[in-house]
Protein backbone atom coordinates (compact mmCIF):
# COMPACT_ATOMS: atom_id res chain seq x y z
CA UNK A 1 0.00 0.00 0.00
CA UNK A 2 1.06 3.88 -0.77
CA UNK A 3 1.17 5.34 2.03
CA UNK A 4 1.34 9.34 2.76
CA UNK A 5 2.31 10.64 6.05
CA UNK A 6 1.83 14.53 6.52
CA UNK A 7 4.43 15.56 9.34
CA UNK A 8 6.87 12.70 8.87
CA UNK A 9 9.46 14.48 10.54
CA UNK A 10 8.46 14.68 14.08
CA UNK A 11 9.41 11.76 16.21
CA UNK A 12 6.61 9.97 16.14
CA UNK A 13 6.43 10.37 12.18
CA UNK A 14 9.62 8.67 11.75
CA UNK A 15 9.02 5.50 14.14
CA UNK A 16 5.41 5.17 11.86
CA UNK A 17 7.98 5.18 9.15
CA UNK A 18 10.13 2.62 9.79
CA UNK A 19 7.39 0.51 11.00
CA UNK A 20 5.33 0.99 7.97
CA UNK A 21 8.53 0.18 5.63
CA UNK A 22 9.10 -2.96 7.63
CA UNK A 23 5.69 -4.18 7.19
CA UNK A 24 6.26 -3.31 2.97
CA UNK A 25 4.33 -0.51 2.31
CA UNK A 26 5.38 2.14 0.23
CA UNK A 27 6.12 5.57 2.64
CA UNK A 28 5.78 9.30 1.04
CA UNK A 29 6.80 11.73 3.83
CA UNK A 30 5.34 15.68 3.49
CA UNK A 31 6.57 18.31 6.04
CA UNK A 32 8.04 21.87 6.23
CA UNK A 33 10.65 20.55 8.70
CA UNK A 34 13.92 18.80 7.25
CA UNK A 35 14.02 15.02 7.85
CA UNK A 36 17.75 13.64 8.47
CA UNK A 37 19.06 10.81 7.38
CA UNK A 38 15.36 9.23 6.34
CA UNK A 39 14.59 5.73 6.72
CA UNK A 40 15.66 4.13 3.22
CA UNK A 41 12.94 3.50 1.13
CA UNK A 42 11.38 6.50 2.48
CA UNK A 43 10.50 9.53 -0.14
CA UNK A 44 10.16 12.74 1.67
CA UNK A 45 9.06 16.25 0.46
CA UNK A 46 10.02 19.05 2.24
CA UNK A 47 7.00 21.59 1.76
CA UNK A 48 4.25 22.71 3.45
CA UNK A 49 1.10 20.55 2.85
CA UNK A 50 -1.37 23.53 2.37
CA UNK A 51 1.01 24.88 -0.90
CA UNK A 52 0.16 23.62 -4.18
CA UNK A 53 3.19 21.29 -4.44
CA UNK A 54 1.81 19.43 -2.01
CA UNK A 55 -1.26 18.61 -3.75
CA UNK A 56 1.19 17.50 -6.84
CA UNK A 57 2.54 14.66 -4.34
CA UNK A 58 -1.04 13.69 -3.97
CA UNK A 59 -1.19 14.05 -7.87
CA UNK A 60 1.55 11.70 -8.67
CA UNK A 61 1.90 9.34 -5.84
CA UNK A 62 -2.07 8.73 -5.70
CA UNK A 63 -1.78 7.32 -2.24
CA UNK A 64 -3.91 4.46 -1.24
CA UNK A 65 -4.08 5.93 2.54
CA UNK A 66 -3.12 8.91 4.38
CA UNK A 67 -1.89 9.70 7.88
CA UNK A 68 -2.23 12.84 9.39
CA UNK A 69 0.23 13.86 11.93
CA UNK A 70 0.70 17.27 10.79
CA UNK A 71 -0.91 19.07 13.73
CA UNK A 72 1.12 21.22 16.47
CA UNK A 73 0.20 21.97 19.99
CA UNK A 74 0.63 25.30 21.84
CA UNK A 75 4.13 24.21 23.29
CA UNK A 76 5.28 23.98 19.56
CA UNK A 77 3.76 27.16 17.91
CA UNK A 78 2.70 30.00 20.05
CA UNK A 79 1.41 32.45 17.77
CA UNK A 80 -1.86 32.43 15.52
CA UNK A 81 -0.21 30.83 13.25
CA UNK A 82 -0.90 27.94 14.61
CA UNK A 83 -4.70 28.11 13.39
CA UNK A 84 -3.42 27.95 10.01
CA UNK A 85 -1.45 24.96 10.42
CA UNK A 86 -3.45 23.22 11.82
CA UNK A 87 -7.12 23.88 10.41
CA UNK A 88 -5.66 24.55 6.97
CA UNK A 89 -3.31 21.66 6.71
CA UNK A 90 -5.94 18.89 7.83
CA UNK A 91 -8.40 20.80 4.99
CA UNK A 92 -5.82 20.27 2.30
CA UNK A 93 -5.56 16.13 3.37
CA UNK A 94 -9.04 15.64 3.12
CA UNK A 95 -9.56 17.49 -0.34
CA UNK A 96 -7.02 16.62 -1.41
CA UNK A 97 -7.30 13.25 -0.82
CA UNK A 98 -10.98 13.38 -2.22
CA UNK A 99 -9.68 14.54 -5.43
CA UNK A 100 -6.87 11.61 -5.91
CA UNK A 101 -8.36 8.66 -5.22
CA UNK A 102 -7.72 8.09 -1.71
CA UNK A 103 -9.10 4.91 0.39
CA UNK A 104 -8.75 5.71 3.64
CA UNK A 105 -7.81 8.90 5.80
CA UNK A 106 -6.53 8.49 9.55
CA UNK A 107 -6.29 11.97 11.68
CA UNK A 108 -4.41 11.60 14.53
CA UNK A 109 -5.71 14.10 17.32
CA UNK A 110 -5.58 14.55 21.31
CA UNK A 111 -7.89 13.08 24.21
CA UNK A 112 -6.72 16.89 25.74
CA UNK A 113 -10.13 17.60 22.96
CA UNK A 114 -12.40 16.23 25.99
CA UNK A 115 -10.99 19.39 28.18
CA UNK A 116 -9.91 19.21 32.02
CA UNK A 117 -12.76 19.90 34.81
CA UNK A 118 -13.98 19.72 38.44
CA UNK A 119 -17.20 17.76 37.21
CA UNK A 120 -15.88 16.13 33.67
CA UNK A 121 -16.18 12.18 34.21
CA UNK A 122 -13.46 9.83 33.96
CA UNK A 123 -13.15 7.87 31.21
CA UNK A 124 -14.71 9.99 28.21
CA UNK A 125 -16.39 8.71 25.65
CA UNK A 126 -16.31 9.29 22.09
CA UNK A 127 -19.78 11.42 21.52
CA UNK A 128 -19.06 13.75 23.98
CA UNK A 129 -18.33 17.29 23.00
CA UNK A 130 -15.23 19.43 24.23
CA UNK A 131 -15.84 20.90 27.59
CA UNK A 132 -12.52 22.78 28.22
CA UNK A 133 -12.30 25.85 25.99
CA UNK A 134 -13.71 27.75 28.37
CA UNK A 135 -10.49 27.45 30.79
CA UNK A 136 -7.95 26.47 27.77
CA UNK A 137 -8.76 28.91 24.86
CA UNK A 138 -5.07 27.34 23.16
CA UNK A 139 -7.05 24.37 22.66
CA UNK A 140 -9.36 25.81 20.21
CA UNK A 141 -7.92 24.62 17.14
CA UNK A 142 -7.20 21.27 18.27
CA UNK A 143 -10.32 20.78 19.22
CA UNK A 144 -11.98 22.69 15.53
CA UNK A 145 -9.20 20.48 13.71
CA UNK A 146 -11.17 17.40 15.53
CA UNK A 147 -14.47 17.81 14.61
CA UNK A 148 -13.57 19.22 11.10
CA UNK A 149 -11.96 15.53 10.64
CA UNK A 150 -14.84 14.12 11.76
CA UNK A 151 -16.87 16.29 9.33
CA UNK A 152 -15.42 14.10 6.62
CA UNK A 153 -17.29 11.09 8.02
CA UNK A 154 -20.40 12.43 6.39
CA UNK A 155 -18.85 15.24 3.48
CA UNK A 156 -17.00 12.43 2.10
CA UNK A 157 -18.17 8.84 0.76
CA UNK A 158 -15.12 8.20 -1.47
CA UNK A 159 -12.81 7.53 1.31
CA UNK A 160 -13.11 5.76 5.25
CA UNK A 161 -12.20 8.48 7.55
CA UNK A 162 -10.95 7.49 11.03
CA UNK A 163 -10.44 9.67 13.82
CA UNK A 164 -8.49 8.47 16.16
CA UNK A 165 -8.10 10.63 19.32
CA UNK A 166 -5.23 9.61 21.22
CA UNK A 167 -3.86 9.94 24.97
CA UNK A 168 0.04 11.07 25.83
CA UNK A 169 2.65 9.16 24.76
CA UNK A 170 5.50 8.30 27.65
CA UNK A 171 8.90 6.50 25.81
CA UNK A 172 12.25 6.51 25.20
CA UNK A 173 12.15 9.23 22.61
CA UNK A 174 10.58 11.93 25.28
CA UNK A 175 8.46 12.82 22.82
CA UNK A 176 5.02 14.85 23.82
CA UNK A 177 3.68 17.06 26.10
CA UNK A 178 4.11 14.51 29.06
CA UNK A 179 7.58 13.85 28.53
CA UNK A 180 7.99 17.41 28.17
CA UNK A 181 6.29 17.85 31.45
CA UNK A 182 8.67 15.41 33.45
CA UNK A 183 11.91 16.70 31.50
CA UNK A 184 13.15 18.51 34.53
CA UNK A 185 15.01 17.11 37.82
CA UNK A 186 11.52 18.90 39.40
CA UNK A 187 8.42 18.79 39.04
CA UNK A 188 6.15 21.34 39.82
CA UNK A 189 2.01 20.04 40.67
CA UNK A 190 -0.80 21.64 42.33
CA UNK A 191 -0.71 21.01 46.19
CA UNK A 192 -3.82 19.53 46.97
CA UNK A 193 -4.43 17.36 43.59
CA UNK A 194 -3.25 14.54 41.67
CA UNK A 195 -5.12 13.99 38.66
CA UNK A 196 -5.17 10.61 36.75
CA UNK A 197 -2.52 10.66 33.43
CA UNK A 198 -3.52 8.27 30.35
CA UNK A 199 -0.50 7.86 28.43
CA UNK A 200 0.94 4.92 26.54
CA UNK A 201 4.59 3.58 25.21
CA UNK A 202 5.05 5.19 21.93
CA UNK A 203 5.98 1.97 20.46
CA UNK A 204 2.39 0.90 21.27
CA UNK A 205 1.29 4.39 19.44
CA UNK A 206 2.73 3.00 16.19
CA UNK A 207 1.27 -0.09 16.63
CA UNK A 208 -2.25 1.31 16.59
CA UNK A 209 -1.58 3.57 13.49
CA UNK A 210 -0.43 0.71 11.88
CA UNK A 211 -3.76 -1.12 12.77
CA UNK A 212 -5.70 1.33 12.08
CA UNK A 213 -4.43 1.37 8.76
CA UNK A 214 -5.19 -2.47 8.55
CA UNK A 215 -8.37 -2.63 10.04
CA UNK A 216 -9.76 0.69 8.53
CA UNK A 217 -12.72 1.69 11.49
CA UNK A 218 -15.07 4.26 10.16
CA UNK A 219 -15.33 6.73 12.80
CA UNK A 220 -14.03 8.59 16.02
CA UNK A 221 -12.28 6.72 18.09
CA UNK A 222 -10.31 6.99 21.53
CA UNK A 223 -6.84 5.22 21.70
CA UNK A 224 -5.58 4.36 24.83
CA UNK A 225 -3.60 1.23 26.32
CA UNK A 226 -2.85 0.74 30.06
CA UNK A 227 -5.15 2.39 32.87
CA UNK A 228 -4.32 5.73 34.29
CA UNK A 229 -2.07 6.30 36.83
CA UNK A 230 -1.50 9.32 39.42
CA UNK A 231 0.66 12.05 38.16
CA UNK A 232 2.70 11.64 42.02
CA UNK A 233 2.88 8.30 40.93
CA UNK A 234 4.80 9.11 37.16
CA UNK A 235 6.97 11.55 38.71
CA UNK A 236 7.71 9.54 41.41
CA UNK A 237 8.35 6.56 38.94
CA UNK A 238 10.66 8.63 36.44
CA UNK A 239 12.61 9.22 39.29
CA UNK A 240 12.00 12.85 39.53
CA UNK A 241 10.78 14.99 42.51
CA UNK A 242 7.23 16.15 43.16
CA UNK A 243 7.37 20.07 44.04
CA UNK A 244 3.72 20.84 45.11
CA UNK A 245 2.81 24.30 45.11
CA UNK A 246 -0.49 26.00 45.99
CA UNK A 247 -2.12 26.67 42.43
CA UNK A 248 -2.42 30.95 42.70
CA UNK A 249 1.19 30.53 43.38
CA UNK A 250 2.07 28.40 41.12
CA UNK A 251 0.23 30.30 38.82
CA UNK A 252 2.06 33.21 39.46
CA UNK A 253 5.34 31.39 39.43
CA UNK A 254 4.79 30.07 35.38
CA UNK A 255 7.62 31.33 33.18
CA UNK A 256 10.10 32.27 36.33
CA UNK A 257 12.52 30.05 38.08
CA UNK A 258 12.90 27.70 35.76
CA UNK A 259 9.26 26.66 35.17
CA UNK A 260 7.64 26.72 32.33
CA UNK A 261 6.00 29.17 30.37
CA UNK A 262 2.09 27.47 30.12
CA UNK A 263 -1.16 29.17 29.65
CA UNK A 264 -3.36 29.51 32.65
CA UNK A 265 -5.49 27.10 31.10
CA UNK A 266 -2.84 23.75 31.32
CA UNK A 267 -2.77 24.39 34.79
CA UNK A 268 -6.49 22.57 34.89
CA UNK A 269 -4.57 19.68 32.64
CA UNK A 270 -2.77 19.06 36.23
CA UNK A 271 -5.14 20.00 38.72
CA UNK A 272 -7.68 17.48 37.23
CA UNK A 273 -7.78 14.69 35.08
CA UNK A 274 -8.14 13.40 31.51
CA UNK A 275 -9.07 9.99 30.46
CA UNK A 276 -10.62 7.70 27.77
CA UNK A 277 -12.63 5.05 27.09
CA UNK A 278 -10.92 2.62 24.36
CA UNK A 279 -13.00 0.56 24.31
CA UNK A 280 -14.63 1.44 20.71
CA UNK A 281 -11.51 1.10 19.45
CA UNK A 282 -10.13 -2.32 20.72
CA UNK A 283 -13.72 -3.69 19.61
CA UNK A 284 -13.41 -2.22 15.88
CA UNK A 285 -9.93 -3.24 15.57
CA UNK A 286 -8.80 -5.83 17.47
CA UNK A 287 -5.83 -3.52 19.07
CA UNK A 288 -4.61 -4.43 22.40
CA UNK A 289 -1.05 -2.82 23.98
CA UNK A 290 2.23 -4.33 23.87
CA UNK A 291 3.80 -2.57 27.23
CA UNK A 292 2.27 -1.16 30.30
CA UNK A 293 2.37 1.70 32.47
CA UNK A 294 5.47 0.95 34.61
CA UNK A 295 7.60 -0.73 31.75
CA UNK A 296 6.64 3.06 29.81
CA UNK A 297 7.57 4.91 32.92
CA UNK A 298 11.12 3.04 33.21
CA UNK A 299 11.55 3.19 29.41
CA UNK A 300 11.12 6.85 30.34
CA UNK A 301 12.89 6.89 33.11
CA UNK A 302 16.06 5.21 31.63
CA UNK A 303 16.31 7.22 28.45
CA UNK A 304 16.24 10.70 30.49
CA UNK A 305 17.36 9.85 33.99
CA UNK A 306 16.63 12.73 36.28
CA UNK A 307 19.20 15.82 36.08
CA UNK A 308 21.03 16.25 39.24
CA UNK A 309 19.96 19.11 40.88
CA UNK A 310 22.65 21.96 41.18
CA UNK B 1 2.16 5.47 46.67
CA UNK B 2 4.00 6.46 49.91
CA UNK B 3 2.40 8.08 52.76
CA UNK B 4 3.74 9.35 55.83
CA UNK B 5 1.15 7.85 58.05
CA UNK B 6 0.60 4.98 60.23
CA UNK B 7 -0.46 1.40 58.43
CA UNK B 8 -1.71 -1.30 60.62
CA UNK B 9 -0.57 -4.63 59.20
CA UNK B 10 -4.07 -6.36 59.95
CA UNK B 11 -5.41 -3.51 58.08
CA UNK B 12 -2.61 -3.67 55.55
CA UNK B 13 -4.08 -7.69 55.53
CA UNK B 14 -7.14 -6.74 54.77
CA UNK B 15 -6.65 -4.40 51.58
CA UNK B 16 -4.66 -6.88 50.31
CA UNK B 17 -7.98 -9.33 50.23
CA UNK B 18 -10.13 -6.61 48.15
CA UNK B 19 -10.90 -7.90 45.03
CA UNK B 20 -10.56 -4.97 42.93
CA UNK B 21 -8.13 -4.92 39.59
CA UNK B 22 -4.93 -3.51 41.22
CA UNK B 23 -2.06 -2.81 39.03
CA UNK B 24 1.70 -3.64 39.71
CA UNK B 25 1.56 -0.04 41.83
CA UNK B 26 -1.46 -1.33 43.63
CA UNK B 27 -3.24 1.46 41.72
CA UNK B 28 -7.24 0.46 40.41
CA UNK B 29 -8.25 2.26 36.96
CA UNK B 30 -10.20 4.72 38.62
CA UNK B 31 -6.76 5.43 40.68
CA UNK B 32 -8.35 3.79 44.29
CA UNK B 33 -4.81 3.26 45.52
CA UNK B 34 -4.10 0.43 48.59
CA UNK B 35 -1.70 2.43 50.33
CA UNK B 36 -4.26 5.63 50.50
CA UNK B 37 -6.95 2.39 52.10
CA UNK B 38 -4.39 1.43 54.20
CA UNK B 39 -3.94 4.78 55.95
CA UNK B 40 -7.26 5.32 55.88
CA UNK B 41 -8.87 2.31 57.76
CA UNK B 42 -5.74 2.01 59.59
CA UNK B 43 -7.54 5.96 61.18
CA UNK B 44 -11.07 4.78 60.94
CA UNK B 45 -10.41 1.50 63.36
CA UNK B 46 -10.47 3.63 66.41
CA UNK B 47 -13.45 5.59 65.25
CA UNK B 48 -15.30 2.32 63.75
CA UNK B 49 -14.45 -0.18 66.34
CA UNK B 50 -13.97 1.97 69.60
CA UNK B 51 -15.42 5.43 69.46
CA UNK B 52 -19.09 5.16 68.25
CA UNK B 53 -18.25 0.67 68.36
CA UNK B 54 -20.40 0.83 65.28
CA UNK B 55 -22.60 -2.63 64.91
CA UNK B 56 -23.69 -3.82 61.62
CA UNK B 57 -26.64 -6.08 60.91
CA UNK B 58 -27.88 -8.06 58.26
CA UNK B 59 -24.37 -8.35 56.49
CA UNK B 60 -25.48 -11.87 55.06
CA UNK B 61 -27.92 -9.76 53.22
CA UNK B 62 -25.01 -7.70 51.34
CA UNK B 63 -23.66 -9.59 48.19
CA UNK B 64 -19.76 -10.44 48.22
CA UNK B 65 -19.28 -9.87 44.71
CA UNK B 66 -21.06 -8.27 41.51
CA UNK B 67 -22.57 -4.80 41.40
CA UNK B 68 -24.72 -3.61 43.96
CA UNK B 69 -26.27 -0.16 45.45
CA UNK B 70 -25.94 0.06 49.48
CA UNK B 71 -29.31 2.55 49.41
CA UNK B 72 -30.38 4.23 52.74
CA UNK B 73 -30.87 6.86 54.83
CA UNK B 74 -28.43 10.31 55.76
CA UNK B 75 -27.97 10.37 59.36
CA UNK B 76 -26.16 12.89 61.06
CA UNK B 77 -24.69 16.39 59.40
CA UNK B 78 -21.24 15.21 58.66
CA UNK B 79 -20.62 12.38 56.07
CA UNK B 80 -20.28 9.82 59.08
CA UNK B 81 -23.00 8.01 57.98
CA UNK B 82 -21.35 7.22 55.12
CA UNK B 83 -17.77 6.86 56.63
CA UNK B 84 -19.13 4.08 58.65
CA UNK B 85 -20.97 2.16 56.08
CA UNK B 86 -18.16 2.01 53.97
CA UNK B 87 -16.16 0.79 57.39
CA UNK B 88 -18.48 -2.03 58.03
CA UNK B 89 -18.56 -3.42 54.60
CA UNK B 90 -14.44 -3.44 55.22
CA UNK B 91 -14.36 -4.38 58.65
CA UNK B 92 -17.02 -6.70 58.83
CA UNK B 93 -17.67 -8.65 55.26
CA UNK B 94 -15.64 -11.48 53.87
CA UNK B 95 -13.71 -10.92 52.08
CA UNK B 96 -14.02 -7.23 52.95
CA UNK B 97 -15.34 -4.73 49.84
CA UNK B 98 -15.11 -1.23 49.15
CA UNK B 99 -17.80 0.85 48.86
CA UNK B 100 -17.92 3.74 46.41
CA UNK B 101 -19.73 6.53 47.55
CA UNK B 102 -20.85 9.53 45.15
CA UNK B 103 -19.36 13.03 46.35
CA UNK B 104 -20.96 16.18 45.60
CA UNK B 105 -19.60 18.29 42.34
CA UNK B 106 -18.14 21.38 44.85
CA UNK B 107 -15.74 18.96 47.13
CA UNK B 108 -13.70 18.57 43.51
CA UNK B 109 -13.18 22.19 43.78
CA UNK B 110 -11.21 22.20 47.19
CA UNK B 111 -7.39 21.05 47.40
CA UNK B 112 -6.85 17.65 49.14
CA UNK B 113 -10.50 16.74 48.86
CA UNK B 114 -10.61 15.76 45.61
CA UNK B 115 -7.34 14.18 45.90
CA UNK B 116 -8.39 12.01 48.77
CA UNK B 117 -11.64 11.15 48.05
CA UNK B 118 -10.44 10.22 44.68
CA UNK B 119 -7.88 7.56 45.58
CA UNK B 120 -10.44 6.07 47.95
CA UNK B 121 -12.61 5.32 45.27
CA UNK B 122 -15.40 8.27 46.24
CA UNK B 123 -15.89 9.98 42.37
CA UNK B 124 -18.06 12.69 41.65
CA UNK B 125 -21.61 12.44 41.78
CA UNK B 126 -22.38 11.91 38.13
CA UNK B 127 -24.68 9.71 36.32
CA UNK B 128 -21.55 8.66 34.18
CA UNK B 129 -19.37 7.24 37.45
CA UNK B 130 -22.20 5.27 38.48
CA UNK B 131 -23.20 3.45 35.23
CA UNK B 132 -19.31 2.43 34.85
CA UNK B 133 -18.64 1.61 38.59
CA UNK B 134 -21.59 -0.55 37.57
CA UNK B 135 -20.33 -2.46 34.27
CA UNK B 136 -17.68 -3.12 36.15
CA UNK B 137 -19.26 -4.87 38.76
CA UNK B 138 -18.41 -2.34 41.91
CA UNK B 139 -20.28 -1.83 44.84
CA UNK B 140 -22.24 1.52 45.12
CA UNK B 141 -23.31 3.32 48.36
CA UNK B 142 -26.02 5.99 47.41
CA UNK B 143 -28.27 8.29 49.72
CA UNK B 144 -31.11 9.34 47.77
CA UNK B 145 -31.86 11.93 50.21
CA UNK B 146 -28.82 13.98 48.79
CA UNK B 147 -27.61 17.39 51.53
CA UNK B 148 -31.76 17.86 52.16
CA UNK B 149 -30.64 14.48 54.16
CA UNK B 150 -27.92 15.61 56.09
CA UNK B 151 -29.24 18.86 56.72
CA UNK B 152 -32.02 17.26 59.17
CA UNK B 153 -32.34 18.08 63.06
CA UNK B 154 -32.13 16.42 65.89
CA UNK B 155 -36.04 16.30 66.28
CA UNK B 156 -35.93 15.32 62.90
CA UNK B 157 -33.51 12.01 62.77
CA UNK B 158 -35.69 9.43 62.21
CA UNK B 159 -37.95 10.89 59.50
CA UNK B 160 -36.86 10.66 55.78
CA UNK B 161 -36.93 13.55 53.27
CA UNK B 162 -37.58 13.32 49.70
CA UNK B 163 -35.84 10.72 47.67
CA UNK B 164 -34.69 11.10 44.43
CA UNK B 165 -35.58 8.86 41.11
CA UNK B 166 -32.06 8.57 39.90
CA UNK B 167 -30.55 6.05 41.89
CA UNK B 168 -33.83 3.68 40.60
CA UNK B 169 -33.59 4.56 37.01
CA UNK B 170 -29.41 3.30 37.27
CA UNK B 171 -30.61 0.30 39.29
CA UNK B 172 -33.03 -0.76 36.60
CA UNK B 173 -30.97 0.44 33.68
CA UNK B 174 -28.19 -1.54 35.25
CA UNK B 175 -29.69 -4.66 36.20
CA UNK B 176 -28.19 -3.73 39.31
CA UNK B 177 -29.75 -5.33 42.94
CA UNK B 178 -30.63 -2.46 45.95
CA UNK B 179 -29.44 -3.58 49.07
CA UNK B 180 -31.90 -1.23 51.12
CA UNK B 181 -30.15 0.21 54.81
CA UNK B 182 -30.91 1.96 57.80
CA UNK B 183 -28.10 4.55 59.53
CA UNK B 184 -29.17 4.71 63.30
CA UNK B 185 -27.30 7.23 66.12
CA UNK B 186 -25.88 9.59 63.25
CA UNK B 187 -28.56 12.24 64.89
CA UNK B 188 -27.28 12.01 68.21
CA UNK B 189 -23.52 11.87 67.53
CA UNK B 190 -24.09 14.63 65.95
CA UNK B 191 -26.93 16.68 67.08
CA UNK B 192 -28.30 19.34 64.66
CA UNK B 193 -29.93 22.37 66.11
CA UNK B 194 -29.35 24.32 62.83
CA UNK B 195 -27.56 24.95 59.68
CA UNK B 196 -25.53 27.95 59.06
CA UNK B 197 -26.25 28.48 54.97
CA UNK B 198 -24.31 31.67 54.86
CA UNK B 199 -21.35 30.70 56.81
CA UNK B 200 -21.35 27.49 54.43
CA UNK B 201 -21.25 30.07 51.07
CA UNK B 202 -18.32 31.81 52.48
CA UNK B 203 -16.41 28.28 52.82
CA UNK B 204 -17.51 26.94 49.37
CA UNK B 205 -20.15 24.33 51.01
CA UNK B 206 -23.53 24.04 51.02
CA UNK B 207 -24.04 24.62 54.63
CA UNK B 208 -22.26 23.83 58.13
CA UNK B 209 -24.16 22.22 60.69
CA UNK B 210 -24.62 23.33 64.48
CA UNK B 211 -24.89 21.97 67.36
CA UNK B 212 -24.98 22.43 70.83
CA UNK B 213 -21.53 23.00 71.15
CA UNK B 214 -21.19 24.90 68.06
CA UNK B 215 -18.98 22.68 65.67
CA UNK B 216 -19.93 19.61 64.80
CA UNK B 217 -17.68 17.42 66.43
CA UNK B 218 -19.04 14.18 66.67
CA UNK B 219 -20.20 12.23 70.49
CA UNK B 220 -19.54 9.29 70.87
CA UNK B 221 -23.15 8.03 70.32
CA UNK B 222 -23.48 4.16 69.54
CA UNK B 223 -23.92 3.74 65.48
CA UNK B 224 -25.89 0.83 63.75
CA UNK B 225 -26.62 -0.03 60.61
CA UNK B 226 -29.69 -2.12 59.46
CA UNK B 227 -28.87 -3.94 56.03
CA UNK B 228 -31.65 -5.92 54.60
CA UNK B 229 -32.57 -8.45 51.31
CA UNK B 230 -31.59 -7.47 47.88
CA UNK B 231 -34.23 -5.37 45.98
CA UNK B 232 -34.20 -6.07 42.21
CA UNK B 233 -36.75 -4.13 39.67
CA UNK B 234 -37.27 -5.02 36.46
CA UNK B 235 -37.22 -2.19 33.68
CA UNK B 236 -34.83 -0.32 31.49
CA UNK B 237 -34.61 3.13 33.50
CA UNK B 238 -36.68 4.90 30.93
CA UNK B 239 -40.07 4.16 32.63
CA UNK B 240 -42.73 7.26 33.05
CA UNK B 241 -42.18 9.03 36.25
CA UNK B 242 -45.08 7.20 37.91
CA UNK B 243 -43.65 3.76 37.70
CA UNK B 244 -40.13 4.38 38.81
CA UNK B 245 -41.36 6.61 41.74
CA UNK B 246 -44.08 3.56 42.68
CA UNK B 247 -40.76 1.52 42.83
CA UNK B 248 -38.49 4.15 44.85
CA UNK B 249 -41.37 4.22 47.11
CA UNK B 250 -40.76 0.50 47.71
CA UNK B 251 -37.50 1.17 48.96
CA UNK B 252 -38.50 4.19 51.42
CA UNK B 253 -41.26 1.83 52.90
CA UNK B 254 -38.21 -0.90 53.44
CA UNK B 255 -36.17 1.63 55.05
CA UNK B 256 -38.81 3.06 57.05
CA UNK B 257 -39.37 0.00 58.47
CA UNK B 258 -35.95 -0.72 59.38
CA UNK B 259 -35.63 2.42 61.04
CA UNK B 260 -38.51 1.36 63.33
CA UNK B 261 -36.80 -2.00 63.90
CA UNK B 262 -33.73 -0.03 65.18
CA UNK B 263 -35.69 1.86 67.48
CA UNK B 264 -37.26 -0.29 69.23
CA UNK B 265 -33.74 -2.16 69.52
CA UNK B 266 -32.56 1.13 70.78
CA UNK B 267 -35.01 1.50 73.27
CA UNK B 268 -34.66 -1.67 74.60
CA UNK B 269 -37.88 -3.13 73.02
CA UNK B 270 -38.43 -6.40 71.33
Amino acid sequence: MKVLVPGIAGRLGRMLAERLIEEGHDVIGIDRRPLRDPPPGVEVHELDIRKRAAEEVFRRVRPNAVIHLATVTHLVVRSEDRYRINLGGTRAVFEHSAAYGVEHVVFVGRHTYYGAAADSPLFHVEDEPPMGLSSFPQLADLVAADLYAGSALWRYSSFVTSVLRMVYTLGPTGHGTLATFLRGARVPTILGYDPLFHFMHEEDVVRALVTTLEARPRGVFNVAGPQPVPLSVIIEETGRTNVPLPGPLLGAALGRFGLPRLPRGALEHIRYPITVDASSFKRATGWAHAIDERAAMRAYREAFPPPLPH
Amino acid sequence: MRLPLPIDPEVRARVDRLELPWNDLGIDPYGISKDYLAAYFTALRFFYRRYFSVEAHGLEHVPKRGRVMLVGNHSGGVALDGVMVIGSMFFDMEPPRVAQGMVEKFLNKIPFASQISSRLGHLTGIPEHAERLLADERMLMVFPEGARGTAKLYRERYSLVNFGSGFMRLAQKMKTPIVPFAFMGGGEAVPTISNAVTLGKLLGVPYVPVTPWLVALPLPAKLEVYYSEPMSFEGTGSEEDEVVNANVEKVKERIARLIEIGRKRRRGEP
